[in-house]
């Protein structure tokens, strides 16, 4: 399959400095990563790991503190475009039409004081010239697709029910048919039922559109529902990245093992370990590999040395030694 | 159900809570909690969840049974002593010794300005739980219940501990005063996710080792299977079905409590969602059905669920509110 976006050794730290101190959190610390063309990728990892600032680099949004002091990335749709080196309006014109990003709370995007109709109206009209019946129009139809109701158009944000609001938000993302679609944790804070809802929306959104999704989520269970592959994040490093079934029962990494094997399930009560420690902070992250202080399997060289991602065959990557050594 | 209430620790009964919601000159009533009744027992310790979407009124009990609410109607009795009866004398010199809280975000509980283990020398303190010389001992037993010491969070401000320590620590905060239940609203859901189930699994022994009852409020139902007894399942400000979590979640018998159990995304790939869902469209719709709450979305909506609420009928050892059960009502 065809590459849609890579990133190359992409670093994007947070550098701070008050009263001469400077303050460096390396939130995204030498990742590379491709995402291929028509697939969903799903992007793991606890809070504080890096998640949305990965995100926030593969959408070009960099903003201080945050710097991208290494790596490269790049989109190729008809064109490729070379994403850290663009311009805000080199980047405005391909944002929504080509590379769409889905916020994560839907309460706090959807403007309070104007009916769902008249922002889908701003949004629309901003990148095609449409006066405001065709822009409902188009909207109205869109939204039917979906199997969304009607009713949707003429209320407020605070009038719709949380889901309501959220699949709202994702109709607006993706209403001018972007190639590219990024999620920033789009189902956490609903309940399941909603979850569900959302999910089974993005999906089909995908499906339909031919498009590419990179969702981005704490949540395991959903990222089994709906992902092809997956990369697991640890403290600002990649650590794992397989297609979906391989992570869940073949996974590599000691902390894949550990958050695979910490799941609750249904049907199942007996006793669920969870992993030792806490995550580093990241503005002064262990030496070698940033697992080691909570790895049963630390050795001498983990202390010292990073880990590279090492394909294991089949695309299916990880970095740590213990799995490498025994390959050599 | 008829329960001797010398046996129950917590009994809540037909409990409601109406809020009213002024919109300019008129008035709008908002039932967020509907004639709930549930109770936990006395004759041993249990975890009692109480799960349902965000707005089915799980918190407002929790303010309610903690005091910070007042009940429109219906009666708490928490070791047979009606709550809201009780004279401010009694309530803190008893009450809150006997039931506290914990909240869902460790970050918010605690003032970020404060040293961490403050919390826990003001709450001995103020409730007397312990001679002063004796005090330092006191908070280092209690911090090894939750597997921690002070000299770990000895000095320490709340930002310089993960989420899963700070809940700890407000789990330790908790146990102070020796209680006899928490209540636990949402504990694991701001806790990252490889610490989770340290906290879910400190409930668990806090059970077995401490008979600490806890009624844990969750919207997560994996976590309510793995930790809770007994689960009461909550949809617009009524339980809808109650009962054990082996009963209710192994086989659920309301529709509703059969369509949450089939949307908890299952972490293994092997097992997908299938078929679609329905989901309300407005937020007011379903506190304003006529009947039965869950009639615009229900897959087995009969006429009569449109007409009339539904009351509580005991089948297969649990309480189900829907008709579907009408006719196999065993009390």
């Amino acid at each position: 399959m065809a590459i849609i976006a890579e990133a190359k050794h992409l670093k994007a730290y947070y550098i701070t400095q008050s009263y001469g101190i400077e303050r460096t959190v390396k939130a995204v610390d030498d990742i590379s990563l491709e995402i291929k063309e028509k697939e969903i990728l799903g992007i793991a990892g606890e809070s504080g790991c890096g998640k949305s600032t990965l995100l926030k680099a593969l959408l070009g949004t960099i903003d201080p503190p945050l710097k991208i002091v290494d790596g490269t990335m790049q989109y190729e749709f008809e064109e490729s475009y070379n994403v850290l080196s663009m311009s805000k309006d080199e980047i405005k014109q391909i944002r929504w039409t080509k590379v769409s990003y889905i916020p994560q709370g839907s309460m706090h995007v959807l403007n309070p004081v104007r009916k769902i109709r008249d922002t889908f109206h701003d949004f629309i009209a901003t990148h095609q010239n449409l006066n405001k019946s065709e822009t409902t129009q188009l909207s109205q139809d869109y939204l039917q697709k979906l199997g969304l109701s009607g009713q949707v158009m003429n209320a407020y944000p605070h009038q719709l029910s949380g889901g309501m609001r959220q699949r709202a938000t994702i109709a607006l993302a993706t209403i001018l048919s972007p190639k590219l679609v990024f999620a920033d944790e789009p189902t956490t804070a609903l309940d399941v039922l909603v979850q569900r809802g959302v999910v089974q929306l993005l999906k089909e959104i995908q499906q339909r559109e031919g498009s590419t999704l990179v969702l981005v989520s704490h949540d395991m269970g959903v990222h089994a529902n709906l992902a092809d592959r997956i990369a697991i994040l640890y403290a600002g490093k990649l650590v794992e990245e397989a297609d979906t079934r391989s992570i869940f029962k073949n996974p590599l990494h000691p902390y894949t093992q550990y958050l695979i094997e910490s799941l609750p399930r249904l049907d199942d009560k007996t006793e669920r370990s969870s992993i030792p420690g806490r995550p580093p902070a990241l503005d002064n992250p262990p030496e070698g590999c940033r697992f080691h202080p909570r790895c049963p399997h630390a050795m001498d060289i983990c202390t010292k040395e990073v880990p590279p991602l090492v394909d294991m065959g089949g695309g299916h990557k990880t970095a740590c030694f213990l799995v490498s050594e025994e390959k050599t | 159900m008829i329960h001797n209430t010398d046996e129950n620790l917590l009994d809540i009964a037909d409990l409601t809570k109406v809020f009213s919601l002024r919109q300019g000159f008129s008035t709008t009533k908002l039932v967020a909690v509907d004639k709930a009744s549930f109770v936990l027992k006395a004759t041993q310790p249990e975890i009692v969840a109480l799960a349902g979407e965000s707005g089915s009124g799980k918190t407002t009990v929790a303010r309610m049974i903690l005091g910070l609410t007042e009940p429109t109607s219906g009666i708490i009795r928490y070791k047979n002593k009606n709550l809201t009866q009780l004279t401010r004398q009694e309530k803190r010199s008893w009450f809150l010794k006997e039931v506290q809280p914990i909240f869902q975000n460790p970050f918010a509980t605690f003032s970020p300005l404060k040293r961490i283990e403050t919390y826990l020398f003001e709450t001995a303190s103020n409730y007397n739980v312990v001679e002063k010389e004796n005090v330092n001992q006191y908070v280092d037993d209690i911090l090894n219940l939750v597997g921690l010491s002070l000299a770990e969070i000895s000095g320490r401000y709340p930002n310089e501990l993960s989420g899963g320590q700070a809940q700890r620590v407000s789990v330790a905060r908790a146990l102070i005063t020796a209680p006899s239940l928490l209540v636990a609203d949402e504990p694991v859901s701001m806790v990252d996710a490889s610490l989770r189930m340290s906290i879910v699994n400190l409930f668990r022994q806090l059970k077995d080792e401490q008979a600490v009852s806890v009624l844990y409020i969750t919207h997560d139902l994996a976590t309510a299977y793995y930790a809770a007894d007994r689960i009461a399942i909550m949809l617009g400000g009524w339980i809808v079905e109650y009962g054990s979590v082996e009963k209710v979640l192994g086989q659920p018998l309301h529709p509703y409590t059969q369509n949450l159990k089939q949307s908890i995304p299952d972490p293994d790939p092997d097992r997908k969602w299938e078929g679609q869902i329905n989901l309300a469209v407005l937020e007011t719709d379903e506190f304003t059905n006529m009947g039965c709450k869950y009639a615009s979305r229900c897959p087995e909506v009969m006429e009569v669920c449109k007409q009339k609420i539904p009351t509580d009928f005991l089948v297969e050892d649990r309480t189900v509110k829907c008709f579907l059960y009408e006719d196999k009502n065993q009390a």
